[in-house]
């Protein structure tokens, strides 16, 4: 070995060892952040992000929390995953291992959580992810549910069936034509549960078309839609999608009403210009803002105020999920990981801004109410909540 | 005068010290590698047990990267062309050993497993590199660039087509079994072949065609299987890195393999220095130990990396170590060769 | 028939998109043989400039258009100066390395500065026209006559002025030029000014189309532009064109036959037979191999 190759062991033990020197001086209680900051879905991150930095604002100006007699504050650690598996992975084991966060949030998106929920779960600690509607997330895969991990969201085994059964019901459609992003796990899932439901409440599914995250231009899914005359056409899509499909449909002349499900939520999607083709159509949220609770409206003006937007469904959920952790560590009075993972499971009840959370019994994927709105005059406005 | 001095530097090495004493026996040198391999050895095992998982899994992507971007380097570096679809045989390899590990063989030993896996990964991959190299006979350059960037579309898109292997919603369930010592292993095996190779006659046959294509053929360099022999050993090794890091991440999807991991790997080439092994292994730490490093400036990371790249290139354009080697991995008999000064 | 119709003008739109966006990439590579890998974001920026123009001073789309393609093109001529113009005698592959990381700089500073994606006001009344069961809405034709006259005017450019013919001669022989007494330096931030001032207006009528606007929006279209860039030929003008419209057409197809998954796979399919048959594009020549 020469000079050259010592020094770049040098340059890794260095590394190492600065990785390894970031500990705690004032006793606080960290929570890790483990979302999408870069990568292909920045603005879930920023919403989860800038959730999380209101609420653990709160919690400190109202003196923090106590643990074991002891006033403690709350310390966020944020960790971006680039929204891809293998930094997700990266940024769990640094949360865990090296921040020794006492539980992590997030990741949102399936393909980042499912294999984040594996180093949670090897590691001991509380992982709740605000989004992640992918089964896998919670579950192992002989079915069983992962001791760690939680969500905060309901999964489209609930929503999309409920939906199905609002769209035959109330919208009396009968011929059903579906366009999803079939690159992402949430819109993927929901367009075959849909599909599924749909069939069995008695109607028809008369195209079903597919894009691929990214793409920009869907005339050519939707000519061929437009020949199959449906008279809805539900629209499994992230919110950047949705303006642009209604866009090019209406333009091409298609006049079946739209269907959406919770990835609409976002208010962006009817304030621009385009918003007007969404006039009438009617998707299935996690919450609404026009909610009377009075802890709803807190939180929609401190956000707004903070911000200066309101808040969309990832802030409200990560919202949530914070509150299930810190009521978690209340419950538990001790930040070992352990106690706080059992506190969390025997949490039954919990109420947040996305309404009532009812955890079963062995269950971590709680049971909400969902909520229906429909788009009027570029506003969301609140049509029903239906029960699960 | 430098390069004289270079010249020297690079002579003086173990066993130069003791040849001084008079120690003519290379078993002696060799005994001494060993040595310090089997200390690597030892030392990846026990590095898990005294620091956190969060450093073993940056080792261990560490060596991950460092595999892909010496195995990128000998096709970019070594021959001279532009591949910007190496992921695509990352992914390749990724799936192969993923489907062996969960669907074929789940109940092997995993000491029978794990190899298996990586090197079926790393067999498929070089499987498919043969027809990307009878492409290279005809055409060079940015059309080859683009002949790999649509290789790596095609090879995504027909993952996100292939419903057993999970499509676009990704292959779920993959056990963890890359652990450090195993990585360990795979990297001084690559680093070991890859050296060899580069020093035999298939290695000074792609230097050639890198240099001149025409005059190589003119010098009775059978380019069309020197090429052949690179893309496959290229692929092969990006295979088994692929089949690391699908049990290593245990979730593997098409879109982990997209462009930006090309540029990635491509970048940590050029950072490193092209045509030079030390250069890759370079490459590869710094880069991995910077993206970690730098996590802290969240998104701004991604501007300093990149434009730290751009100033290397602007003020040393051939990377850190571009066409220099450690004389730790250069033959003995090669060693006396200066400091490459060809033009690529 | 109406159906095929409508499919043939969607193509068309798309690939007048992809030919602003290839024309950057072949005139920057025909002058310095570089393939300039941040341009997909210099399109990405005249998108967003577009719109923080709007946002200042609500303008109509005929002032808007010509002040974005001047800030994308002095961008451009700047990015040429500052990373581009201290490599210009490296090894190729530095200044391609050297593309990448502008590229990733310019799109990183965008995602810091605005992760959210923003959504582009619209500057004119949309109208449709129908005629026989085709309809065709004014954006469209909008966007293809904005192509179609820019590219008009590069080719006068290229082929008339002095400008074009300098550019010309650079492709030539850059060494040679120079003793010529023609300024290269000038002629080579000039042709990157007008590349960009391409790409700067196709972000802006791309956003108008498809007004979703995001810092990543560049890279996609910029690979798919380069790669309609080579299909035709790279460094030839009308080449690109070709290859651009050539690739809209294979995904509208393929998407209206098949799911559109098997979009991707078709259309990079389809540019490996063309290399395979024509291994330097359609309207490329083989580099001349001085032995």
């Amino acid at each position: 070995m020469n000079k050259q190759a010592i020094s770049i062991l040098y340059l890794i033990f260095f590394s190492l060892c600065l990785l390894a020197s970031c500990h705690p001086t004032k006793p606080v209680i960290k929570i890790g952040i483990n979302a999408e900051i870069t990568g292909e879905a920045p603005a879930i991150g920023a919403s989860c992000v800038n959730a999380a930095k209101l609420l653990v604002a709160e919690v400190n100006q109202s003196g923090g929390i106590n643990v074991a007699g002891k006033k403690m504050s709350l310390e966020l650690v944020i960790g971006d995953n680039g929204s891809k598996p293998d930094e997700s992975v990266a940024i769990s084991q640094r949360l865990i291992a090296q921040n020794e966060v006492v539980a992590m949030i997030g990741p949102n998106i399936s393909s980042c959580a499912v294999p984040s929920s594996e180093i949670a779960e090897s590691m001991g600690c509380l992982m709740i992810s605000p989004w992640s509607t992918n089964l896998r997330t919670t579950r192992n895969s002989n079915g069983s549910f992962k001791k760690n991990v939680f969500r905060a969201c309901f999964t489209e085994l609930v929503e999309t069936p409920l939906l199905a059964r609002f769209a035959i019901n109330h919208l009396h459609a009968s011929q059903a034509a579906i366009l999803y992003d079939i690159s992402s796990e949430s819109p993927n899932s929901a367009a075959h549960q849909f599909q599924k439901s749909f069939l069995k409440e008695g109607g028809k599914v008369v195209a079903t078309e597919t894009y691929t995250t990214g793409d920009r231009d869907f005339s050519a899914q939707l000519t061929k839609i437009k020949a199959a005359n449906p008279d809805l056409l539900f629209i499994p899509a992230y919110y950047n999608d949705v303006p642009l499909i209604a866009q090019q449909a209406r333009r091409l002349g298609i006049t079946a009403r739209f269907l959406g499900y919770n990835s609409w939520s976002t208010p962006d999607i009817v304030t621009l210009d385009t918003g007007h083709y969404l006039n009438g159509s009617y998707f299935s949220n996690h919450f609404s803002l026009e909610s009377d609770l009075p802890a709803v409206k807190k939180f929609n003006t401190n956000y707004q105020s903070a911000y200066g937007q309101p808040p969309d469904d990832i802030a409200a959920l990560t919202y949530d999920a914070i509150g299930l952790v810190i009521e978690s560590i209340k419950k538990a009075d001790s930040l070992n990981r352990t106690a706080i993972v059992q506190a969390m499971s025997n949490i039954e009840q919990f109420s947040g801004v996305t309404g009532d959370f009812i955890f079963l019994k062995d269950n971590h994927d709680p049971l909400k109410n969902i909520i229906i709105l429909t788009i009027n005059d570029g506003r969301f406005v609140y049509v029903e909540t239906v029960k699960p | 005068m430098q390069q004289q001095a270079n010249k020297e530097e690079r002579l003086r090495s173990p066993g130069d010290a003791f040849n001084k004493r008079g120690l003519q026996s290379k078993y002696i040198v060799w005994l001494q590698n060993i040595g310090l391999l089997l200390l690597g050895g030892v030392a990846s095992m026990l590095i898990p047990k005294f620091f956190n998982n969060y450093i073993t899994f940056v080792l261990i992507t560490l060596i991950i990267n460092a595999i892909l971007c010496v195995s990128l380097n000998l096709i970019n570096g070594y021959m001279g062309e532009f591949s910007v679809g190496h992921a695509a045989f990352m992914a390749l390899g990724a799936y192969s050993s993923a489907i062996i590990t969960v669907k074929i063989a789940p109940t092997l030993p995993i000491f029978f497993l794990f190899p298996l896996a990586v090197t079926a990964g790393g067999f498929v991959a070089a499987l498919v590199g043969v027809p990307l190299a009878i492409l290279s006979f005809k055409t060079r350059g940015d059309y080859l660039a683009i002949i790999t960037l649509s290789f790596l579309m095609i090879v995504k898109s027909g993952l996100e087509n292939i419903s057993y292997v999970g499509g676009p919603r990704g292959f779920l369930g993959i056990p963890q079994l890359t652990t450090l010592p195993w990585a360990y292993f795979w990297g001084v095996l690559t680093f070991w072949i890859l050296r060899n190779f580069i020093n035999s006659k298939w290695g000074r046959s792609i230097t050639a065609i890198r240099e001149d294509e025409i005059a190589a053929q003119a010098m009775g360099v059978s380019t069309r299987s020197a090429k052949m022999m690179t893309f496959v050993i290229s692929s092969f090794f990006a295979g088994v890195a692929g089949g690391l890091f699908a049990q290593q991440i245990q979730f593997i999807n098409p879109s982990s393999f997209d462009i930006l991991k090309s540029t990635n790997i491509l970048v940590m080439v050029y950072l490193g220095g092209v045509g030079s092994l030390s250069g890759s292994l370079v490459g590869a730490v710094v880069f991995t130990l910077l993206y970690q490093l730098l996590q802290p400036f969240g998104v701004w990371r991604l501007v300093i990396m990149p434009l730290l790249l751009v100033l290397l290139m602007i003020f040393r354009p051939r990377g850190i170590m571009g066409f220099r080697e450690w004389t730790w991995l250069q033959p003995k008999e090669s060693r006396t060769k200066g400091v490459d000064h060809s033009v690529l | 028939m109406d159906y095929i119709a409508q499919q043939v003008i969607n193509a068309f739109q798309l690939g007048s998109i992809y030919a602003l966006i290839a024309l950057g990439y072949s005139l920057v590579y025909g002058v310095l043989s570089m393939i300039n890998f941040a341009h997909g974001d210099l399109f990405m920026l005249g998108a967003f400039t577009c719109l923080l123009l709007e946002a200042i001073v609500p303008i109509p789309l005929w002032i808007v258009l010509p002040l974005t393609m001047i800030t994308i093109g002095f961008l451009g001529a700047l990015l040429e100066r500052l990373a581009y113009r201290p490599i210009r005698n490296a090894p190729r592959v530095s200044a391609i390395i050297t593309s990448l990381g502008c590229g990733l700089i310019i799109e990183n500073i965008t995602l810091a500065i605005s992760p959210y994606p923003r959504h582009m006001p619209t500057l004119l009344q949309n109208s449709t026209i129908h005629f026989y069961g085709i309809t065709i809405s004014f954006l469209q034709i909008l966007v293809v006559g904005v192509s179609l006259t820019l590219m008009l005017l590069l080719d006068f450019i290229i082929r008339f002025t002095s400008l074009g013919m300098a550019i010309r001669a650079l492709s030539c022989d850059r060494v040679m030029v120079s003793l010529l007494g023609i300024p290269a330096n000038r002629i080579i931030s000039l042709t990157f000014a007008l590349g960009g001032a391409l790409g700067g207006a196709a972000g802006l009528l791309y956003a108008l189309a498809y007004p979703v606007i995001s810092s990543s929006m560049g890279i996609l279209i910029g690979w798919k532009a380069f790669v309609a860039a080579v299909i035709g030929g790279i460094g030839s003008i009308r080449g690109a064109l070709l290859g651009a419209y050539i690739l809209g057409t294979t995904e509208v197809i393929s998407v209206t036959i098949l799911p559109s998954t098997y979009r991707d796979l078709i259309a990079y399919s389809l540019l490996l037979i063309i290399l395979v048959f024509k291994p330097y594009g359609i309207l490329g020549e083989p580099p001349l191999q001085k032995v």
